[in-house]
């Protein structure tokens, strides 16, 4: 039922969103527009295609196939999705788990799946170059029981590691809320209309816990494609396309740094624009 | 079955937790070394609480915290209330999309938006640096909005629609209500959000990192510049603290939250009892 | 008895669909009064006008002389108990009571005294310093009612406040706030679909139907003449027959022609006739006024629930005698069990007891509609008829 048409009730209202409308125009609407303006523009504010053309034709060498920007997108890209697919792979199965447990055990292992989180990533980040370094700890292990140093930092294995390790409590923490709001009764309903195990996971269990996997495919997804410490501690010389965005920015080539972040935001709309039509079909069918 | 899923659980924790406790171990090394472990010892301890740029940078961390959890908490309430009752449906709809940008945006594109409106507002008035405490408290404040309304709205969504109404009927004006009536309702909401704005402010680099003035660093955009040449143990003496200041935090809130569930329980037990007794 | 608040042609629309059609109403000092109707008829958003949480499109709300349609809720002598109690989960039992108190800037003491006082006359002393979400559902009631009544309103509105409850707790809260609204001599407005418990409860019964008042009357006048075929069928069972008023206490339905008691109606004017299903009796088929078979017979305790199928319309009677299925019998009813209304827009909108076997389909309900559209353009026309031959 309605409100009360009172037109002091509605002033209020109005006073209250004010602030936040206001805010939201200025901090979050406007500053979008820069980036499309300074990816436009040159540095005398001249309108130029120049930046956005640069992203797409740009060689280091002129006899390589692809221009420089788009490898390193495609990497990028590559590098987030197996990432994310090992976080899902590793995640759900961990999610399930702790949303089968009892209340008590259930609220223990979500603590400890948040601690890692509560640590700031670049010290994270930072622990796994200790340990996959030449002369690391890694290293160090495998010659106590006799096996040969192997070469990982600086390879797009070292990367991924970084990554799953970064984010994986992104993907487990949304899957286990669906999971954990599941009713019991539900898969026992499966079991009784003749559903095994895995019918059970494939026909109730996944379909159920899909929006968690959705919200945690983006949560692991954007900040994997779009960082750039992993990639500097983990990747040695190896860079993606966030290391990109800030190499403009630290040499204050602010509208190279904007075109490439503008080309990454309408990547990011239009995949995401795909997972959620997806999802939306699945949820549909 | 059972083993395999202990081993699995096993498995993932190790993998979650071997690094931070290979960070504990080396923050006791007696050499400077990062890789081998030779004696033990509190140096690194010492050299961290004599290093002026880390102090500096941690109370410009926690200063920043509060203030961008303040404000966003206060805003983001006053917010969720004035969505809460919108009636259009087309504003509610653009609202809830502008609010939904800074969580689904990559950090570093918000970054650098941020970042490119402050250099070109500054720009237009002549500042040859525009970057300061001020660009980062906006672009905090601007993250952490989205998580304080997404705790509140849930909270004004489940209240019952009569309980204001109730206290406006029992002889309250409108705001009189919303403060004795609605604030306590949601406070649990309000609180969740300033944590989370707290500590998202706490942890935050990227952002951070593209709206730092040269005069105002933080513990994060520190701790970057430190890693970028070789490092000393001191930044793992500092991850210890922090991860045992943390584990003490979580820990605490487990212990309080268990002890409301008991009374939660206790009660409807109670209850129960009641209504067989009737 | 003095008038305490009077609705004036009140009408009420939300988003272009009209919820209150021009009520009108008065609602007197010290009475009971029910809204009853099913949802969606517009009692709730009645009682909110009266409370003020809805303003009406048109027309006035007098309190006590005067107008109050501006007038905010909290400046109103008039308190509610919500539909779900609308307690407040951070406030223990005392503090909820005292809340008006509280807001009213009452001295301590006097909080004290009157909440105890309020709480006494709930049944709830002791129970000051408990949680309200550690209450069963009766006692949260008592909490909600004891709070509206603590700053003495003029008049307490109740919107559907026993709904929660289950039947037996239903039962004994009815008598408790009859109880109470005897004890304090406060009028009560009391919003409810559930006609049994409007019947019991009230000095006053409004039966409302789509944003229109349908009848006010005493419960008893309610259920022994209804004013037309909504109110009978919503009031308790009925059997709602077309027939024709032949002449004063002469009525024919069901191709008998029975005695009456009421009179006032036009020659031949086409009526709907109420028979309620306990003034049927049951008599040996030759001694019927009508004819019939059973076609089945419920047991429900005090008595029979029996069909019987008369001219392809089924009745529906209670009886302590048993029948058997597929017996021929007859039925005997009295003058004055017989109710005769003037056709209004619900004539015919209430078939007989078929759809009670539960078999019938949805074919048979549409034949049915159709049949009766048919029968009934037959009777305007008839009736028509009988107007320009009385004309000439």
């Amino acid at each position: 039922m309605k409100k009360n048409a009172n037109s002091r009730g509605s002033l209020i209202q109005r006073l209250v969103l004010a602030p936040y409308s206001l805010w939201a125009v200025l901090f979050i609407v406007v500053p979008l527009f820069f980036i499309a303006f300074y990816a436009f523009t040159d540095s005398q504010m001249h309108f130029t295609l120049h930046n956005i053309r640069n992203v797409f034709t740009y060689r280091i060498n002129q006899d390589e196939t692809l221009p420089y920007y788009v490898m390193v997108f495609g990497r990028s890209l590559k590098l987030a999705v197996i990432s994310t697919l090992i976080c899902l792979l590793l995640g759900y199965p961990f999610a399930y788990r702790i949303a089968r447990a009892t209340p008590r055990t259930q609220s223990i292992l979500i603590t400890i799946i948040m601690i890692p989180m509560w640590m700031n990533f670049l010290i994270r980040t930072y622990a796994w170059m200790v340990i996959l370094q030449d002369k690391g700890i890694l290293n160090g292990g495998l010659a106590l029981l006799g096996l040969g140093p192997i070469h990982v930092i600086g390879t797009e294995t070292a990367v991924i590691i970084g990554m799953v390790y970064d984010y994986l409590p992104y993907m487990i923490l949304p899957i286990y809320s669906v999971m954990a709001k599941m009713d019991n009764k539900l898969l026992e309903a499966a079991r009784d209309l003749g559903c095994n195990g895995f019918g059970v996971l494939r026909r109730v269990i996944w379909p159920l816990s899909l929006p968690g996997v959705i919200s945690g495919v983006n949560m692991v997804l954007i900040p994997s494609v779009s960082t750039f410490y992993i990639s500097q501690k983990l990747g040695g010389k190896m860079k993606l396309i966030g290391d990109e965005i800030e190499e403009k920015y630290t040499n204050f080539d602010f509208n190279g740094a904007a075109a490439i972040a503008f080309i990454m935001m309408i990547l990011l709309l239009v995949v995401m624009a795909l997972l959620q039509h997806r999802a939306n079909k699945r949820s549909v069918a | 079955m059972k083993t395999l899923s202990k081993v699995y659980t096993a498995l993932i924790l190790l993998f979650l937790f071997a690094p931070i406790v290979i960070l504990i171990v080396f923050s006791f090394n007696g050499s400077n070394s990062t890789a081998v472990m030779s004696g033990f010892s509190f140096q690194w301890y010492e050299e961290l609480f004599h290093n002026s740029n880390i102090l500096e940078a941690v109370r410009n961390t926690l200063v920043l915290a509060v203030a961008s959890a303040v404000i966003s908490t206060i805003m983001g309430t006053a917010a969720a209330v004035g969505i809460f009752r919108l009636r259009s449906k087309y504003l509610r709809a653009a609202l809830d999309t502008v609010t939904n940008i800074p969580m689904i945006n990559p950090d570093i594109i918000t970054g650098i938006s941020l970042m490119l409106m402050f250099v070109f507002v500054g720009r237009f008035f002549g500042l040859s640096n525009s970057l300061s405490f001020w660009t980062m408290l906006i672009a905090h404040v601007t993250f952490c909005l989205p998580y304080v309304i997404l705790q509140v709205l849930p909270k004004l969504q489940q209240m019952d629609k009569s309980l204001p109404e109730a206290a406006m009927d029992l002889g309250c004006t409108h705001f009189r209500a919303f403060l004795k009536v609605e604030i306590p309702e949601l406070f649990p909401g309000i609180l969740t959000g300033m944590i989370m704005a707290f500590t998202m402010s706490l942890d935050d680099f990227v952002i951070s990192y593209f709206t730092a003035g040269p005069g105002f660093q933080t513990l994060p955009v520190l701790i970057y510049s430190m890693t970028k040449k070789t490092v000393k143990p001191t930044i793992y003496s500092l991850a210890t603290i922090i991860f045992f200041v943390i584990l003490a935090l979580l820990t605490l809130s487990n212990l309080v939250d268990s002890d409301t569930d008991k009374a939660i329980k206790e009660a409807r037990k109670k209850k129960k009892a009641k209504n067989q007794a009737n | 008895m003095k008038k305490i608040i009077e609705l004036k042609n009140i009408s009420k629309a939300f988003d272009g669909e009209t919820v209150l059609d021009n009520i009108n109403l008065d609602i007197y000092d010290n009475e009971f009064l029910t809204l009853l109707g099913p949802s969606g008829c517009g009692k709730t958003t009645t009682l909110r006008i009266i409370g003020g949480f809805e303003t009406a499109d048109q027309g006035d709300v007098i309190f006590m002389g005067e107008r109050i349609n501006d007038i905010p809720p909290y400046k109103r002598n008039v308190n509610t108990v919500f539909q779900r109690y609308a307690l407040f989960p951070h406030l223990n039992v005392f503090e909820n009571v005292a809340f008006p108190l509280r807001e009213k800037r009452v001295p301590k003491d006097e909080i004290e005294e009157r909440v105890n006082e309020m709480l006494k006359l709930v049944a709830l002393s002791g129970f000051e310093k408990r949680g309200v979400n550690s209450l069963s559902g009766g006692q949260q009631q008592r909490v909600a009612i004891a709070r509206a009544l603590v700053s003495k309103p003029k008049v307490l509105l109740l919107d559907e406040p026993l709904a929660a409850l289950d039947l037996k707790l239903r039962k004994d809260m009815q008598q408790e706030l009859k109880k109470i609204q005897k004890a304090t001599g406060i009028t009560f407005v009391f919003v409810t679909h559930d006609q049994e418990e409007a019947l019991s409860m009230s000095d006053t019964v409004v039966v409302m139907s789509e944003g229109r008042i349908q009848q006010i009357g005493t419960p008893i006048d309610i259920y022994n003449e209804p004013k037309n075929a909504f109110v009978a069928d919503f009031i308790g069972e009925s059997n709602i027959l077309d027939g024709v008023m032949l002449r004063d206490k002469r009525v024919s339905f069901s191709g008998h022609v029975f005695d009456c008691v009421d009179s006032g109606f036009e020659l031949k004017e086409p009526v709907d006739v109420v028979v309620r299903p306990e003034d049927v009796d049951i008599v040996p088929e030759e001694k019927g006024m009508l004819k019939g078979v059973v076609t089945s017979v419920t047991f429900l305790g005090v008595h029979y629930e029996i069909i019987v199928d008369i001219n392809g319309f089924k009745w529906m009677i209670q009886t302590t005698d048993f029948v058997d299925v597929d017996e021929h019998i007859g039925l005997y009813i009295e003058p004055d069990a017989i109710h005769i209304m003037k056709k209004s827009e619900y004539s015919g909108m209430f078939g007989d007891y078929s759809s009670f076997s539960m078999e019938l389909d949805e074919i048979g309900e549409l034949e049915e509609a159709h049949l009766e559209e048919l029968s009934e353009l037959g009777e305007t026309d008839a009736s028509g008829n009988a107007e320009s031959e009385r004309a000439e």
